[in-house]
This record gives structure tokens, sequence and C-alpha cells, in this order.
């Protein structure tokens, strides 16, 4: 089985956003780059499957939509243990943008199992798994937070209104991940980040692609408020608090 | 000239730091109070191939220069230094020692399990009598032919309990002073040793400081490190590296530091407003940060000297006296931004001011330090 992990390249959950001029983009200048959390869980899980059924796994790529900039990210994806990085030549404008390139990308290198987190934590769309399946079409399931393999292909466990729902699916498949899917993500070793350096990180480029929406404008969020600690004896004023000044009740 | 960090640097960088950040955190204040030694944590940073980072990977190491070193040191110094000295030990005095001085088979024996921190090492120099004289060595290895036999006491060992290792400096031919000096790679579990109780230290109280008394102790003479009399040379020329290590564990303490006084003033309000907006806190802050630029810059710039094979001991040397005393005056100030909350362990900063002290004495004393960094300024 061949495993494509679709990577993100995200700010650091930490930074602190600035729009930039434009007021359509974000500002990078000291930004700190990367994976997006939940594309890390699956590259993690596709380690994990990798290591608990021997043999059974050929390889794992990495795949990422993106400039050059985006390369430290895939090198650390390739320092945790992927056997290879490509990346495809292009500043994605939209999440469609995104799938249609993937797409290219999962016809060129037939994986069986293509994963992905089930949003990235810039711009939250939760839109290319989907997208994906739909080009390609490919089994598909979102919120995907358990993944073993079957004899027929994958046991899947996700999340659903009020509990979970296990189902099997045929291979290929597009699974977006969430929470619960890993354990924590792995930090690479020296020996991986050594390794890391002969391994192929293959550029290829776009295809010809019209995005499907346009910034119109960014803004940020209204800062938030203070916290007012109330002692624990005083209930009374709690209640006025949320009557009062927060309106909640 | 470039002051980028490769991609790579940066990968390890951050990879000291997730560790750190992560793991070590979460346990950090407990093991000070209970003075516990961090053995999950060394295995972990085993795995991760720290112990042995500049290790050559022929002898299991992970092959990474003197810059990798200090970045993944200072990350996990911000957090630990407990656990960074343990690192440092093993790293830039006992795999170093080995490998850049060892033979063969002494790299295949000793070295290759130290690098993949199967084993943890100590290096064995001061004495109850001899500290920074280290030329004074009591503790004897007389020749008996075939063998070496190992008397006297060695105090203050970083992993003297923990250490499967043992580096070893001891007077083989008193009458020759210091050219009499021996340096042997000694079982930890040889007969013949006994180590004392845990020291009950002011910091670093999760790393294992133990006295160890050599009575009989037989030492095979192939492990005796270079020509007969080389044991102080060796000594001197592997502090020379292992001070790098000290330089980035003190930057690191005092970058920590810093980074949890910004954050604190950000959030800490006084007379109506954050007190990072009140300029005598925000002149501290600056002070601060100078301070740990012109360290890191000193670290970096004695690492870089190393990697590129030129002559970097009276860099080391400044790099270490200046961290070192930088490490104490910016942990001090970060308690002092601290205020009350300073003082109590839950803010961390009380424990970095009192790690930061230790930096000031081991691996010579600033004042040391002093004495190298002079003599080169005046020798003719």
């Amino acid at each position: 089985m061949k495993i494509l992990v679709c990577i993100s390249n995200v700010p650091d959950t930490t930074t602190r956003i600035k729009l930039a001029g434009d007021k359509k983009s974000v500002e990078t200048n000291g930004v700190q780059w990367i994976i997006n959390p939940w594309d890390e869980l699956a590259l993690t899980r596709a380690m994990e499957l990798s290591e608990q059924n021997a043999g059974s796994i050929q390889s794992i790529s990495v795949v990422s939509v993106g400039d050059a900039s985006v390369e430290p990210t895939l090198r650390k994806a390739l320092a945790v243990g992927a056997n290879e990085a490509i990346r495809v030549n292009l500043v994605p404008a939209d999440s469609y943008s995104v799938a249609v390139q993937l797409a290219e990308v999962v016809k060129q290198e037939n994986p069986d199992l293509v994963l992905l987190g089930i949003e990235s934590s810039d711009f939250n769309s939760s839109g290319v798994g989907a997208m994906l399946a739909e080009l390609l079409g490919f089994a598909s399931a979102s919120s995907v937070s358990s993944l073993e393999l079957s004899s027929s292909g994958l046991t899947i466990k996700r999340e659903v209104e009020g509990g979970t729902e296990q189902l099997e699916c045929p291979l290929p498949a597009i699974l977006s991940v969430q929470k619960g899917i890993a354990l924590e993500p792995r930090i690479p070793a020296m020996r991986g980040i050594m390794m890391a350096r002969s391994k192929p990180l293959k550029v290829v480029e776009p295809v010809a692609v019209e995005p499907l929406s346009e910034w119109i404008e960014l803004e940020l969020p209204e800062a938030k408020s203070a916290c007012k600690m109330i002692p624990e004896d005083n209930a009374k004023e709690l209640i006025r608090l949320l009557h009062e000044e927060a309106k909640v009740i | 000239m470039n002051f980028q960090l490769t991609e790579e640097h940066e990968m390890i960088r951050q990879a000291a730091r997730d560790y750190a950040q992560r793991e070590l955190i979460k346990d950090v204040i407990e093991r000070d109070e209970t003075a516990t030694y961090p053995t999950q944590h060394v295995k972990a940073l085993s795995e991760l191939g720290f112990m042995g980072m500049l290790v050559d990977p022929k002898y299991d190491g992970g092959g990474m220069d003197t810059i990798s070193y200090v970045l993944a040191m200072e990350e996990i110094s911000k957090v630990d230094a407990s656990v960074s000295v343990i690192m440092s030990v093993n790293n830039s005095l006992v795999c170093y020692g080995i490998e850049k001085y060892g033979t063969e088979e002494q790299k295949e024996k000793f070295l290759k399990p130290l690098a993949r921190g199967e084993k943890i090492g100590a290096f064995l120099l001061s004495e109850p009598e001899a500290g920074s004289d280290a030329t004074s060595q009591r503790t004897t290895a007389e020749d008996k032919g075939d063998y070496y036999l190992l008397n006297g006491t060695k105090n203050w060992i970083t992993n003297g309990y923990t250490a499967g290792t043992y580096l070893v400096i001891a007077q083989t031919h008193p009458e020759k002073r210091h050219k009499g000096i021996n340096a042997f790679i000694v079982d930890r579990h040889a007969e013949g040793i006994s180590v004392g109780p845990h020291e009950n230290k002011m910091g670093m109280r999760s790393s294992d400081t133990h006295s160890v008394m050599f009575t009989d102790v037989k030492v095979p003479k192939e492990n005796r490190i270079g020509e007969d009399g080389f044991g102080f040379k060796f000594a001197m020329k592997t502090l020379e590296g292992g001070r790098i290590g000290i330089a980035a564990q003190a930057l690191g303490l005092a970058s920590g530091a810093l980074e949890r006084s910004i954050q604190y003033a950000k959030e800490r309000k006084a007379f109506g407003t954050e007190i990072a907006n009140h300029q005598a806190i925000a002149f501290k802050l600056s002070d601060m940060a100078v301070k740990v630029e012109n360290a890191r810059n000193l670290v970096l710039k004695a690492a870089w000297l190393k990697d590129q094979g030129m002559e970097y001991g009276t860099t080391s040397a400044m790099a270490k006296q200046y961290a070192a005393d930088i490490a104490m005056e910016v942990t001090t100030e970060a308690v002092q931004i601290h205020g009350g909350y300073g003082y109590v362990k839950e803010y961390h900063v009380e424990r970095l001011m009192r790690e930061a002290k230790l930096t000031q004495i081991y691996e010579g004393t600033s004042e040391i330090q002093k004495i190298v960094i002079s003599r080169s300024l005046l020798k003719d």
C-alpha cells in the first residue's frame, strides 16, 4: 500500500496574526511556519500504521502546494519518517486550486490511501478533502478519528452527532482526519534529520486552474476583553456580571 | 558573514524546543523539589539522538555540528538545566574526549553505547582538594604492568551514580607533576568503586552529583587514553569543548528567563496598565535582551570556530564566562520583574536563577575563564 499525506504549511498556532497592507492576505514577515497540526496527525497515523503492519505499507509520501517557502516543512515531514516529498510550485488562491493540484499528484503517484487533516489551522475551510475525493471519484470520509487496515480495505471510525460510527471503507480512499487519530505528533530524531538530507523532494509545475473564490477582505477578530476573577464564595456577583455585563443570562 | 541558520539547524532547534516545552516542562518543578533523576527524559532524548548528537554516525552518533548542539542545549536549558547538564557532560566531555583521542577499539567498545545513550558518561577530574587547580591530582593510577591500580576520591561528579562509563583523570608519575597525569576509561561498576550520597544542591537538583571513591580499582592498560602522561592535556583540551556546552546552557537559562519575563510583563497589570508599559520594566527587558543576544553571538561564534577546525579555546572561555555571568544577572532581573510570583516555584524563574549560579562555578569558574582569556591576550 502507498500512502500520500497532504500537508499544509501554516503559521505557528501562537503567531500573532497581522494583516498585510492589501487586507487580502496575512503579513508573513517573522512568522514561524509549521506543519498544519491536523496534517501532522495524519502523517503520524501513517507512520504508526507502517510500524504496526510491517511490510504492508511500501511508502509514505507527503505533498504540499506552495512556493519554495514550504520546503522546510516538507523536509521536517521527511525527517519524521516520510519517504519522499512533492511540492507543487503554486501559491494557491483557494481550496479548489489546492484540490485540483493534489488531484493531479494523486493521478501521477497512484497512492491507495490519501490522508489529510480535517482542516488547516490558517483558513479552516475544511474544503480540500471532499473536493479532492469528488475530483478523483475515490471513496472518502471526513472527521475520521480512528483508522485501521482491514482485509477489505480500511476500518474507520468517525465522529457523528452524539457518538461515533464505524465504517468499512474500500480503497482507494481519501480520509480527512481529526484529533484522536494518532498519538502525539513525533519529534524528528537526529538520525531522521540526517536521513532527510538525502531523501527526494521533487518539485512539479502546477496545472492551469481558475480559482472558484476570491478574497475580498480579511479582518481581525475583536480583541478578547480582560478576564475578571471572582472569588469562589461570591456567586451572586458572578450572576450579576453574567446578567448585566455579558448579558448571557 | 551570514547570521542565517540553515533549514537543518532550525529543525534541530525546533525539535529540542518541542521536547522541552512539551515534555520536560511537565515535571521539572517536581523533579527539582524531590531531586529526582530524569530517567525517562534521558531515555527519550537518547532515542531522539540528543545524547550523542556530535558523534560520527559510524560510531552510532547523530553526526551533527557544534552549532546544532548549542541550539539544542539552549532550548533544553530554557526549561531544564538539570537535563541539559547530563546531555552536555555526555556529549561534549565524554563522547568528544573518546572520539577525538581514543583508539579505534575504545571507540567501538565504549563510544558506541555512549553515543546511543544506552550508557551515560561521567567526567571525573575534580577532587576534594583539586577543583580549579587541576594539576594537583591526588588520585593515583599506579602502573602495575598490564593494568593500572586506581586509588583516590573524586568530587562533584555529574552523573556520578547513573553513569555506566567514567573518564577518570589520575596521577601516575607524581614527580612529573601535571606531565605525569593520565586519563582512563573506567567501567562504573568495576570492583573497588563506591559512590557517595547525592549532593543536596541549590540548583540543578534533578541531575545526580556524587563523590566517587576508588579503592584498588584495576583498570586494563588498553583503557588509558593516549600516550603515558597525556591525561592533563587531554582534560584541558576536552574542557575547551565542554565550555561551549555550558556556555550554551547558561545562554538557555538567560533566554528562558527573558522569554518568561516578556510574557509576564505583557499580562501582569499594575497602576492600570500592563507592567511592560512601565519604563522601569521595559528597560529591564531591553537590558536583558542585549545581554542574551551578545551571549548567543559569542556562543555561536565559539561553536562555529570549532566546526571550522579553527582555534576556539579563548572564544569558548569568553562565551562561557560571559554567558554564565549574564545568566546570573538576567535570571535575577527576571525574578524582580515577576515580583512575589518570581519568588515562588510555579513561575520557574527562581529555579532558573538558582541554576544560573552553577554555570559560574562548574567546568571552569568565571575566574578561571578570565585566566584563560588574559593569558591568551598576554602571551608573546
